[in-house]
Parts: C-alpha cells; structure tokens; sequence
C-alpha cells in the first residue's frame, strides 16, 4: 500500500494553536487543536486524537446536547539540571470540540488513551423507530 | 511587499529598506516566544543541555517503540520510524484525515561527542526523550591553578 511508505512532512510536526473564543480558559497555557481522524463504521463512531504527553487519567470528555468535547492536559515534564537549547515545538495542553450529528449511545461511550493517542469510540444509539416489515399476502 | 532587489536601488531607497529591515528583526525578537519555533523536519525536536550532555524529546504521539529506531554515530543521533494506520472495519468511512501515518526519518547534530554506551532512551505518552551523556573524552579538562 502507498499510504505505508509514505514519509511524514514536516506540517505533520506542527501544532495548531487554539484560537480564544468567547470563553477564556482559567489556566494561562498553551492550548492546541489536536490533529484527529474521524470515521464512521455501521454501529459506532471512532474518533482519533493525537495529543502527545497526554496521560490516559489527564483527559476529558464530555457530550452535551450532541457537543463533543475533547480536553486533555500535559504535566510538562523538563529534564532536571538541563536548560533548554534548542526548541522545536512547544508545550501545551489540548482542546477541540464537535457537533455530532448522529445520536450517540452515551451510556456505552469508550475512551482510551494509549501512546499519546486518544481513541473514542461513540456507539450510534439504536433507532426508537422501527422499522416494519410488510407481509406479503 | 515588494521583496526583489533592485540593481539601480538609490542609496536613500536602500537606506529605508535597512531600516525596514531592523524594524521587522526587532518586532520578531519581541515575538518570538510566542510565535511557532522553527521547524527542521519531522518529528519536531526540543534539545536540553548540561556541561554532560543532553537530552533530546520529540513528540510522537501513536508510535510504537517497536517501530522506532535510534542510532548514535559521535555527535549525530538518528531517529527514525513508522506509523501504521488504523484498520478500518468494512464499510466504515472517513469523515476527517488529519493524522499521517508513513515513516520518518530525523538527524540531529550535536556540539559533542555522544557516549554510545550510555545513551539511553524511553517513551512514554507518546513522548521520545532520550539522554545522550557527552563522551568522557570530549568532555573538557579543568585544569587547576596551583599557588606558588
């Protein structure tokens, strides 16, 4: 497959910083939008997110009124008796949200995080409309 | 903005572009901290230093330490690896592809000597960090004053 031995560009490197909206946030840090893929299999939605120096008890996520949001802070952690010399990319915690537009199971929403990627899994609640058959004669 | 020099540029034109020149250098020092640091490949690399030796991190978030390789030749420390894509179920679709998957590959030169033995490397959350100690060698000689 192409897409395997494809080499990963520099934008990859990049973070988005979050612009402020309305709401400013309480601790005065770094936020970023974290990079996500989003695909929809037949029974749940999957959502990747990588949000490096994340740890699994460090994330949020809440869904409200079909708004998902995703939180995850970073303890920075310096290496004890260095000083910095040379930066390439910044510290900081992780923030997105979306609007769902499919009805999601909330009772049985999984969230795991693993090697600095948070996985989500959000199970389509079962229709309360049932479809029905007609019998042939 | 017109960035072409010109053969013919009037001294005077030249002198205001000087200045112009000064001015966005100052503007960016006091930028600085908050703009993007600069970029040199992927993954991105923060790089610590001690009279020691150093300590490199890079984000690298859904690697796995069986798919990262590093290498240490004297001063220059490679990393490199690969991120393999998830396996979608059948049917499923995308809604959004941000995140690459591929291989990578990234140098980095130091201003010392690396002690291959001793280097020493962990991932954890998806943060590489790796303590690169200065060989014992390289290290300089302080060299005592006596008193007559």
């Amino acid at each position: 497959m192409a897409e395997e031995t494809k080499e990963l560009q520099m934008e990859q490197a990049k973070k988005q910083e979050l612009l402020e909206g309305d709401a400013e946030r309480t601790r005065s840090r770094l936020v970023f939008v974290p990079r996500v893929d989003i695909y929809e299999g037949n029974d749940a939605i999957v959502v990747l997110a990588d949000m490096p120096g994340v740890a699994p008890e460090a994330v949020d996520i809440t869904l409200e009124s079909n708004v998902l949001n995703i939180n995850g802070y970073v303890t920075p952690q310096y290496p004890e008796g260095y000083s910095l010399a040379w930066a390439e990319y910044r510290i900081g915690d992780y923030q997105r949200s979306f609007t769902l537009s499919e009805e999601i199971d909330q009772e049985r929403i999984e969230a795991t995080v693993k090697d600095g990627v948070l996985r989500l899994v959000l199970p389509k609640a079962t229709p309360t409309t049932r479809k029905i058959a007609i019998k042939g004669a | 903005m017109l960035q072409r020099q010109f053969r013919g540029m009037s001294p005077m034109w030249r002198e205001m572009e000087q200045l112009r020149r000064e001015m966005d250098r100052l503007w960016g020092e006091l930028a600085a901290p908050f703009e993007a640091p600069a970029l040199r490949g992927y993954p991105a690399m923060n790089v610590w230093m001690n009279e020691n030796g150093a300590v490199v991190t890079t984000e690298l978030p859904g690697v796995l330490s069986d798919n990262l390789d590093i290498n240490v030749a004297d001063n220059t420390l490679t990393v490199s690896g690969s991120r393999k894509p998830e396996e979608l179920e059948e049917g499923a679709t995308y809604h959004r592809r941000e995140r690459a998957y591929g291989t990578f590959t990234r140098s980095f030169q130091l201003p010392f000597k690396v002690d291959p033995q001793k280097v020493e490397a962990s991932l954890n959350n998806g943060i590489l960090t790796i303590t690169l100690p200065r060989a014992e060698e390289d290290k300089p000689k302080k060299i005592a004053v006596r008193v007559s």
